[in-house]
């Protein structure tokens, strides 16, 4: 995108024919690179289709029979197999499923008859809320630190984030919660310990609501990036243009904002796309513990009510949204490093 | 080089520990973990028992030994069927290149493209939540990353000079595989199944926190904080111990893989 | 006497911090304005870091232990950080070795430049648009206005080695510090960029501080030398007089580890060859992807050439001429897409296995060409696995008798390779290829990895190898001076092509083509005189 941009300023700039072509080339190899990234997803989003439909299909039982209950009368059964589709092959069913899908129609709950897809779309914005502010501020906060620890290697700034960051991160989330609703619930009482007000309905109770989880799930993702930040950071810090940035007088902010800082950045930001989407799916313990209503939970629920079409839908649509997060990554990502349009 | 060391030095310390009660837990424990008690319902922590009982009256410290025990076993078992599987997987995709990679890798992706964890609840739902059913879910769920590991370090690799070297010699494809590749793969199978034990570790009583793991009354770290949570407010050491028991065990690995990887990863090796 | 100089060094030492080990051992010398000033050692003569001193960019374990570094009457040693940044870029300029890695990946090449004149002047946007156009296209950047806004990945080394040179050269300092400014580059780009770098500072008057483990080269632009060891200097003084009467041992040894030519030998060509390739293809396939595929590049055109028994055939050209592509060709690592190979007179594909036991290579990477997990011997004998009529017995003794052959003796048989030297894995790497025995052995660049005076030694040890064993080998090489020592036919490649072949004597000394003398052109030839020094003759100068 940024090498767009550019070619578009020499273009205007300039008449001479081999900007014009040099642009033209650079906005080819960037449609290339978009095209190609989202040629790359098309067969992932196919093949995790056929898993989940796989994956529910290989559960003991009939699912007619599953469905119907345990008083249901065979001739109930074959009746229900048919209507399900369950008596065709299986790359039919398989067709019928995602073609399902594809409108919009994610089947319905065992259990009280809800549509799947509104229920997992309101159940998904709650989490959401919680993971992308938490995403957000623990990046905001972990990655100048871990480029403040890798430019200071081995000094006792360095020494203190990194030996934080590796106890945060090895403190289980489910566990911090429990303390710090412990402590700022029950013994001091300042945040609410039971129950969950959307923003919506509330926005200051609804803020306070999310405070302990956001600042859970803060605490242990910003350990995780702080390495990830410092790591790669390192890695940039020791080549050769930036002791030639510094041999050129640059002061050392701008040695490291200008000239590491960016390089470094991309591993992180990958790493960023990957926290985003495990903590979607990941999400169900930090949900339990302060008794939010989202799509972690409720997957949760539904395995032990063993209803199905909502298992099938959280897990399509948890794995559908992170192939789409880390695409978004992808596409974003010769911002920082713009070889990899090249390649 | 110092800091190395004593990242080592705690993490191996720590996992040593931990080793060492499992084992332990597997002869004696203080007291049955098992036996219930009326009269020594959520005692503190103190003489008669060191870390206190809990809500039925049986001993938290015996409990946490056998729970060691099961997350030990957990992980290692997880660790070892992902290893397994994963280097085979790998080694496969990597050295037949080609269509068959193209296969694979695709299915591998499609994997990857679940959070781990979530891929392992979905695969509950299909084995069932119990011990082996958590090992097989987490197993199969881990498999994809180690996968993709080894076959970066056969694509890597292959294009060393000293592979091709053994081609030079005539030496067969498998012969090379076996003699070459494979044990200059162990290094980042080493670090990464290290880390994995940890997340084995993590998600097995995450799983059991959430209810989807060894049920109980059988003790692991996870049910136990997961049953201890409606006693927190008279009885706070049930929430606390076990907890730290996870933490700890979890700095250890992270300490221990920060200083494998420094040892065995020769880009860092570079660096010092 | 010294307020004329523009940078005196005194005394300087470095050490590694807290250790107590001393990388640079009291070093003093000084440049005058305007003056080219070399600094010749070998890897770890602490050449580099003596100098990253002068502008105070020592790495963090580095200390200064004693010792001044004046420029222009100021104590750089001594100045505070914001001083030592108006030092840098502004007076003192740095060009650094490897133009692959010296130019910020995700910036382009308009603001990378723009970055020094925005630092330190005060001229306008417009302006300096203007200065950075001119210097690109003094460099020889065809489309200065197109490389504004272009990404480094997109130039190729030696064009990045002169956009680096504009980005230093267009603050006009007073000195330029060049480490090794050309070691990444080709022979015959080195010479392109170091006439460029002496002639733009030349014009602007600024003295060069050039740092090399090429002593021939920085020979050729400078007027003083001086020549480190192990950290301290050994030798300095006026070029010519180092070069024709040196005095310590350690500047004799550089010279006479120079490559010299060696005599000629006679070579029977009435039998048939070792090895006959004739019209080889090779296309590389276009790599596919989704929306272009790209057209395979032709990387052999129809190339034929032959190896007597007993003979050394060097293989030379720049890089994409194709040279190493033949070499692994012929090695089988590489399958042709057409033409033919024959093994003493038989297609090889009759007996593979006969082809494999008698044709071995040795690699250019002496850290990449031995397995990191096994022993010396283990290596060795590896090759022998193979070999049919040899027991474990037999094949132990061998692979012990060999490593002995290559110098390294029965200590060195359990070690591992990262506990070796580059030169003691390259004898390894020898040893594996020649334990076959082989009547025919191709050699990748060797030796370009080894330092000047290991590969002296390594190149002997070659020639001993080969005159006791007989072997025909073909010898691949960029460097013109090593294979003036050891080839006895020379065969020129370009794009592809074979464009001129013939006995090494007359290659070198008449060449024919335009692009052979230019390959000559960046070799001196040399003469060695009694006082154990050299005089460098300068081949076909202009």
């Amino acid at each position: 995108m940024r090498a767009n941009l550019h070619s578009l300023i020499v273009w205007t700039n300039e008449t001479g024919e081999a900007n014009l072509q040099s642009a033209l080339n650079r906005g080819e190899a960037m449609l290339r690179f978009i095209l190609s990234r989202l040629a790359m997803a098309i067969p992932t989003v196919v093949l995790v289709s056929v898993t989940v439909f796989a994956l529910i299909r290989f559960i003991p039982g009939d699912p007619a029979a599953l469905m119907l209950g345990d008083m249901a009368q065979p001739d109930q059964i074959a009746a229900m197999r048919v209507e399900l589709g369950l008596d065709r092959s299986m790359p039919q069913q398989f067709l019928i499923w995602a073609g399902d899908v594809l409108r919009g129609d994610f089947g319905r709950s065992i259990v009280n008859d809800e549509a799947v897809l509104p229920l997992v779309v309101s159940r998904f914005l709650v989490s959401a809320e919680i993971v992308v502010v938490a995403v957000l501020l623990a990046s905001l906060i972990a990655v100048p630190a871990g480029v403040i620890a890798a430019w200071r290697q081995n000094s006792l700034t360095d020494l203190a984030l990194v030996g934080t960051a590796t106890v945060l991160l090895s403190i289980p989330t489910f566990w911090l919660g429990l303390l710090l609703l412990l402590l700022f619930g029950l013994k001091l009482g300042w945040l609410p310990v039971l129950g969950y007000v959307s923003i919506s309905d509330n926005l200051v109770d609804g803020l306070l609501y999310l405070v302990l989880p956001v600042v859970t799930l803060v605490i242990h993702e910003a350990g995780v990036l702080i390495r990830m930040a410092r790591a790669s950071t390192l890695e940039v810090l020791r080549l050769d243009y930036i002791t030639h940035a510094r041999a050129k007088g640059l002061s050392e902010g701008a040695v490291l904002w200008r000239h590491a800082f960016k390089n470094a950045f991309g591993p992180t930001w990958t790493m960023i796309g990957l926290i985003l989407g495990n903590l979607l799916g990941g999400i169900a313990v930090i949900e339990t513990v302060f008794t939010i209503p989202g799509l972690g939970r409720l997957m949760v629920d539904s395995i032990f009510a063993r209803d199905y079409p909502v298992i099938q839908g959280c897990l399509l649509f948890v794995a559908l949204s992170y192939v789409l997060v880390n695409l978004v990554i992808d596409l974003l990502y010769p911002l920082f490093d713009p070889r990899v349009v090249a390649e | 080089m110092k800091k190395l060391t004593l990242n080592g030095l705690i993490g191996g310390i720590l996992i040593a520990v931990l080793l060492v009660t499992a084992a332990v837990g597997l002869f004696w424990t203080p007291f049955d973990p098992m036996k219930l008690s009326f009269t020594a319902r959520l005692a503190a922590p103190g003489a008669a028992h060191l870390l206190g009982t809990d809500e039925f009256g049986r001993d938290v410290l015996s409990r946490l030994m056998v729970g060691a025990r099961a997350s030990v076993w957990i992980g290692a078992l997880t660790v070892g069927f992902a290893v397994i599987c994963g280097t085979l997987i790998g080694l496969i995709s990597g050295y037949a290149r080609g269509w068959v990679d193209g296969v694979i890798m695709a299915v591998n992706n499609a994997l990857l493209a679940f959070p781990g964890i979530l891929l392992a609840l979905g695969l509950l739902a299909v084995f069932g939540a119990n011990q082996y059913g958590i090992i097989f879910a987490l197993g199969i769920a881990y498999t994809p990353s180690m996968a993709r590991v080894v076959r970066g370090a056969v694509l890597s690799l292959r294009e060393r000079e000293f592979i091709e070297a053994s081609r030079v010699m005539g030496n067969g494809e498998l012969y090379t595989m076996l003699r070459h590749i494979l044990p200059n793969c162990l290094a980042p199978i080493t670090v990464l199944a290290t880390s994995m034990f940890g997340w084995a570790i993590l998600s097995e009583s995450a799983l059991s926190f959430l209810g989807l793991g060894v049920p109980p009354p059988a003790p692991t770290w996870g049910n136990m904080l997961a049953a201890g949570r409606p006693f927190l407010q008279q009885a706070a050491w049930l929430g606390l111990f076990p907890g730290l028991c996870i933490a700890l065990t979890l700095l250890g690995i992270n300490l221990l893989g920060d200083a494998l990887r420094d040892k065995l990863d020769p880009r860092m090796r570079g660096l010092k | 006497m010294t307020t004329d100089k523009l940078l005196t060094v005194c005394g300087l030492s470095l050490e590694v911090a807290g250790s107590g080990h001393q990388v640079v051992k009291s070093v003093s010398f000084d440049l005058a304005p305007g003056e080219i000033f070399g600094i010749v050692g070998e890897s770890g003569s602490g050449k580099t870091l003596a100098t990253r001193s002068l502008i105070s960019l020592l790495p963090p374990n580095i200390t200064v232990t004693g010792g001044s570094v004046t420029y222009k009457g100021r104590d750089v040693l001594k100045l505070k950080e914001k001083e030592l940044r108006h030092l840098r870029g502004a007076e003192i300029g740095v060009v650094f070795q490897e133009p692959m890695t010296s130019l910020n990946p995700s910036m382009t090449i308009g603001r990378q430049l723009e970055e020094g004149l925005v630092l330190h002047t005060k001229a306008p946007a417009q302006e300096r648009r203007l200065r950075i156009l001119d210097m690109l296209k003094r460099v020889g950047i065809r489309d200065p206005e197109g490389a504004l806004a272009s990404y480094p990945h997109e130039f190729s080394g030696g064009m990045r080695q002169r956009i680096m040179l504009a980005s230093v050269m267009l603050l006009k300092p007073a000195l330029l510090i060049a480490d090794e400014p050309t070691t990444a580059l080709d022979a015959v780009i080195q010479r392109d960029v170091m006439e460029l770098m002496v002639e733009l500072t030349r014009a602007e008057g600024t003295a060069v501080l050039l740092i090399s483990h090429d002593l021939p080269m920085v020979a050729r632009y400078t007027s003083r030398i001086v020549v480190m060891e192990k950290g301290a200097i050994v030798e300095q003084g006026r070029t010519e007089d180092l070069l024709t009467a040196p005095q310590h041992p350690y500047t004799r040894k550089l010279l006479s580890s120079l490559p010299f030519r060696g005599e000629p030998r006679r070579i029977d060509t009435s039998k048939a060859p070792m090895i006959s390739a004739r019209e080889i293809i090779v296309d590389y396939a276009g790599r596919k992807s989704l929306f272009r595929k790209n057209k395979p590049k032709r990387a052999l055109h129809g190339v034929s050439i032959d190896i007597y028994e007993g003979e050394v055939v060097a293989l030379v050209g720049g890089s994409g001429s194709g040279k190493t592509t033949l070499g692994r060709t012929i090695a089988g690592l590489v399958k042709e897409d057409e033409g033919r190979i024959q093994f003493q007179g038989r297609l090889r594909t009759e007996n593979w296995a006969d082809y494999r036991l008698n044709c071995q290579m040795v690699f250019q990477d002496p850290y990449s060409s031995l397995d990191p997990r096994m022993t010396i011997q283990a290596l060795v004998e590896e090759a022998l696995r193979l070999v049919p009529g040899l027991d474990g017995n037999a094949k132990r003794k061998r692979s012990l008798e060999t490593l002995e052959e290559v110098g390294l003796g029965m200590e060195y048989a359990g070690r591992y390779p990262h506990e070796l030297s580059g030169g003691q894995r390259q004898r390894v790497a020898i040893a594996r290829a020649i334990a076959r025995r082989p009547r025919f052995l191709i050699a990748d660049e060797p030796v370009s990895a080894l330092d000047v005076t290991v590969r002296a030694q390594v190149l002997d040890l070659f020639s001993d190898l080969q005159k006791r064993y007989g072997f025909s080998c073909l010898f691949i090489s960029h460097d013109l001076g090593v294979v003036e020592q050891v080839a006895d036919r020379v065969v020129v490649m370009q794009d592809g092509r074979i464009i001129e072949e013939g006995a090494r004597d007359s290659i070198f000394d008449s060449p024919k083509e335009a692009y052979t003398r230019r390959l000559l052109s960046a070799i001196p030839a040399l003469d060695q005189n009694e006082n154990g020094g050299v005089t460098l003759k300068w081949r076909l100068e202009n």
